[in-house]
């Protein structure tokens, strides 16, 4: 796409200053996201996916905190906001989805209340047209006879109809960017595939960017244009899903990609990455993947820095499968 | 909803019940009421008529009988001392202290809740930290001597609060009451401020462990992640939330607060039930005190009662619970 | 796989010693500078109160000892016979103050931690049996123990001492008979959840005796929230005690202890004389923030929920 793109993140760096040490949750992480298109985030647990998704909304609680690096959204720098700035921000241009429905949703507030303020905070118009923007809202991600969901309580609902409720909101004022933190995992495998389609089709329609963020590279293939594969705080590799997919560079992209079942010629036993994600705490300065890697070198002793070696492509690698 | 009502209104008679007798046997089993009552002069013929009169001659349980019957027909006996029905005395003196524990109660609220958010918020800021040390001291101060300080300082050196008593009274619905009255306000101030300050810290505790808990789960950061400021976050999303336990406190504590009013009525010479127990225990006006007890635990088994139902009406998951099943 | 702050194994920045847990106890408590204090001024209260005999300045209960010319003397003032300064004052009858609070805090602290391990003891024992034998003796015990535990801990003690009479084993037999349900309570919840645990079938599986299977495993792992309980509720039988004494109904003048002291002082408020009962109040006060503060560092410490 032509211009400047929607959401460029360059260098960012998010620490956690803990009794015990420092965190480099984030890990100089670059990425850019155009309008209309998705791009998937993947990573184990503990790979700084979330926390990304967490400074791009400015979330970062003490002990952690954005150390360096710029986010720009819509061509404004978002460090150049002040408390008020980022709550016009929050909810209205960004939004976000969490993993979690049954804790995102305040138990003890009815869907309306929590629907109706989100619109509120933003928009100075009456409670009946909020609710009216509600109802429609409920109705593209699928709730029908939303008049009856909306006096209910959360835990009235199922797990998948609590996440619906929670895109709704996220949808409600029609942001620019939606980011998506793993918000299938609880789910049925059924519900999940519904509503990835029906995210992938609302984001198309609205032309608002997605960022997915999940552990689950499958999920990827089927719903996002682009991918970033995160690493203990870092970008290891990134394109298109495509190009990433079919040519897999960092030698972890593959191992991700060889374990996935599906993948797997039967007969033969599950192909693994051996030993263990790394804690972060005390990570030295070398690759960070370097103990599990079957292609490790001498020169990976020292973290390598982002190269490009295709347009489009990013990579940390010194000995990239070709 | 209803069924649970019943079933719980059912249990607290009965608890009620068995109350009374643990109390009648307890009081009036154990010694020997007669000394009391008769000349230490009286021959053995006086004792005996004065033992028969009294019924204290016949088998405990027919005594207890006795007693029961008379006791739902609202006659509790009456005072060795006084000879008047008991449950008068009782009655006369409760609205004062009901005055005083609704007060003090009301102190502690409005200062505690606040206070204890503020600490939960900030938990490592100096105004935190320093409202969980005055909280510490707080529940530490032994009650009757914070009384007595209070009495130093604001009636003996400055003069400002009359040291006991209760001031003037304006009859509210029949019941006399004094804090509509400035004289009234100021016998009410210091007895009330003393009462509170046990629960007042409590509160407070309470107030903060819940807010820190609440604060750090996910529809917190959900609803700052839609862009709601701190006002709404904090007053709708996080006290919303927090307000069930501590209601639930303060209404199973307001009981406590009756009775706590025992030591504060004895420093301030307020007169209201508490010292009229502590006196009836001395003189060993035995229908007094469990006439006094008999209140007192059908007050505090209103008050549970209530909580209990008041609690399904907060909580929403709660409300469903038995009739609709699982969702 | 959760991944932060996992030390040891891969990135051994600093060596680990093999540290007893003695030793982690001790030094997590001593992260509180406050806890600290506290434990400071309660080894100087105990001291003092232990060594009260001799090293009061006078023994107020001997009669012979007392000059009833030297009552109601403020702080500082001397005494007519010896001429020495009176620390902290005397009372209406010529007692030292100082020596009648260091004999005052000694029988606080005596009735308020007896109290309390013949509670817990009794506590434990309820608390356990009902854990395990579960069912209906579970039912009515805790019912029991609810229904006490939902009246306030003063009106149960009052009427306990209106019908026993004064005395201190009575007031020992009223505190513990308020305060056994705390510990069934705690020890039952704790031992409910330990019961789940499979370690207690593995040991049942090996046909070990119910005793030994209670004593050895059961209790060890319930202890650490009735140490919690047991530190706090020192602190709240000592307060019941002085309440009960101040009202005239706790311990009786042969054993005054610090809330008899005040009670004596409080008709001398309003005419000025404010030493009789303030400085008692004050050692009470010490010693209650003192184990409070001790206690506020043991349930963090030892709560599982806030484990780091």
């Amino acid at each position: 796409m032509s211009g400047e793109p929607l959401l460029r993140v360059e260098g960012l760096r998010m620490h956690f200053f803990t009794k015990a040490g420092v965190v480099k949750a984030v890990d100089d992480v670059s990425l850019a996201l155009d309008r209309g298109r998705v791009l998937g985030l993947v990573g184990e647990s503990g790979s700084g996916k979330s926390m990304t998704g967490y400074s791009i909304l400015g979330l970062v609680d003490a002990p952690g905190r954005i150390v360096s690096g710029r986010i720009v959204l819509n061509g404004v720098d978002l460090a150049t906001l002040d408390a008020a700035a980022w709550r016009r921000l929050r909810g209205n241009r960004v939004a976000m989805i969490f993993q979690d429905p049954m804790m995102t949703l305040n138990p003890v507030l009815r869907i309306d209340t929590q629907m109706v303020e989100a619109v509120l905070a933003h928009h100075d118009v009456s409670r009946e047209s909020a609710l009216e923007r509600c109802r429609e809202v409920l109705g593209r991600v699928g709730i029908a006879s939303p008049d009856e969901r909306l006096r209910a309580y959360p835990h009235h609902f199922s797990g998948g109809m609590r996440q619906r409720v929670a895109i709704a909101i996220a949808l409600i004022n029609k942001p620019d960017l939606i980011i998506a933190d793993e918000p299938t995992t609880a789910l049925d495998v059924t519900i999940q595939g519904q509503i990835l389609f029906e995210m992938q089709k609302l984001c198309r329609e609205s032309g608002a960017g997605l960022i997915w963020i999940t552990h689950d590279l499958s999920v990827i293939a089927g719903l996002a244009d682009e991918v970033c594969v995160m690493y203990a705080g870092r970008i290891v590799e990134s394109g298109t899903v495509d190009d990433v997919l079919s040519h897999p560079m960092h030698p972890y992209t593959r191992g991700l990609l060889d374990s996935i079942p599906a993948r797997n010629v039967p007969g033969r036993p599950l192909a693994q990455i051996p030993g263990m994600t790394p804690a972060l705490l005390g990570l030295g300065p070398a690759c960070a993947f370097r103990e599990r890697c079957s292609r490790a070198i001498e020169s990976c002793a020292v973290a390598p820095a982002e190269s490009r070696p295709a347009p489009g492509r990013a990579l940390r690698c010194f000995n990239p499968a070709a | 909803m209803l069924a649970f009502a019943i079933r719980r209104f059912g249990q607290s008679l009965f608890v009620l019940v068995l109350m009374s007798f643990l109390v009648f046997i307890g009081v009036f089993a154990i010694g020997n009421p007669i000394e009391l009552l008769v000349n230490p002069q009286a021959d053995e013929i006086e004792r005996a008529r004065a033992t028969a009169a009294l019924g204290l001659d016949r088998p405990i349980l027919e005594q207890y009988g006795t007693f029961l019957k008379r006791a739902s027909a609202g006659d509790l006996g009456s005072s060795f001392v006084f000879n008047v029905p008991a449950i008068q005395l009782i009655l006369d003196k409760l609205p004062a202290t009901l005055e005083l524990a609704f007060a003090a109660m009301v102190l502690a609220i409005l200062i505690g809740i606040p206070l204890g958010l503020v600490a939960g918020l900030r938990p490592q800021s100096w105004l935190g930290r320093g409202i969980m040390a005055g909280s510490i001291l707080g529940f530490s101060l032994p009650t009757f001597w914070v009384g007595l300080v209070l009495i130093m300082v604001f009636s003996v050196h400055l003069g400002w609060l009359p040291p006991n008593g209760r001031g003037e009274t304006v009859a509210v619905l029949g019941i006399p009451v004094s804090f509509l009255t400035l004289d009234g306000l100021a016998h009410l101030a210091m007895p009330a401020l003393n009462l509170a300050l046990f629960k007042l810290s409590l509160l407070i505790r309470l107030t903060r462990a819940s807010t820190r808990e609440a604060s750090l789960q996910d529809y917190v950061k959900f609803a700052r992640a839609k862009g709601l400021g701190p006002g709404r976050v904090i007053g709708i999303h996080i006290l919303k939330n927090i307000l069930i336990p501590i209601v639930t406190v303060i209404g199973l504590e307001l009981g406590s607060v009756i009775a706590f009013a025992i030591i504060t009525e004895s420093i301030f010479a307020w007169p209201g039930t508490g010292k009229l127990l502590i006196d009836s225990i001395n003189q060993l006006d035995r229908p007094v005190i469990v006439a006094y007890l008999l209140v007192i635990v059908t007050i505090f088994i209103f008050i549970n009662f209530v909580v209990d139902v008041l609690y399904s009406v907060l909580d929403p998951r709660v409300r469903l619970g038995a009739a609709a099943g699982a969702h | 796989m959760s991944v932060v702050a996992r030390e040891g194994a891969e990135a051994p920045a600093v060596a680990p010693q093999a540290e007893s847990p003695l030793r982690r106890f001790a030094a997590e408590f001593a992260e509180s500078r406050l806890a600290l204090l506290g434990l400071a001024m309660l080894a100087v209260i105990i001291a003092l109160a232990i060594a009260a005999p001799w090293v009061s300045p006078q023994n107020p209960y001997d009669l012979a000892q007392l000059d009833v010319m030297d009552s109601k003397l403020a702080p500082g003032e001397p005494s007519s016979t010896t001429g020495k300064p009176y620390w902290l004052g005397t009372d209406d009858q010529g007692r030292d103050m100082l020596s009648g609070i260091f004999y005052g805090i000694r029988i606080s602290l005596f009735v308020g931690v007896t109290s309390t391990v013949v509670a817990l003891a009794i506590g434990l024992t309820i608390g356990m049996v009902a854990a395990y034998f579960g069912g209906m003796v579970d039912a009515v015990i805790m019912r029991i123990a609810d229904i006490q535990l939902s009246f306030p801990a003063i009106l149960i003690a009052l009427v306990l001492l209106a019908v026993l009479g004064q005395g201190v084993d009575k007031i020992i037999i009223s505190l513990v008979a308020v305060q056994w349900a705390y510990y069934a309570r705690t020890v039952r919840s704790a031992a409910l959840v330990e019961r789940q645990k499979e370690y207690v079938e593995a040991a049942q599986v090996l046909a070990l005796s119910r005793t030994r299977i209670v004593l050895r495993h059961l209790l060890p792992n319930c202890l650490p929230p009735l140490i919690v309980v047991a530190t706090v509720q020192v602190a709240h039988a000592i307060q019941l005690e002085a309440a009960l004494s101040f009202l005239g109904l706790g311990l009786p003048i042969t054993e005054p202890s610090i809330g008899l002291l005040i009670s004596n002082g409080f008709q001398y408020l309003l005419s000025g004389k404010y030493w009789i009962s303030f400085y008692p109040g004050v050692a009470l006060l010490l010693t209650i923030v003192a184990i409070n503060l001790v206690a506020d560092q043991l349930r963090d410490i030892l709560n599982p929920r806030l484990k780091r």
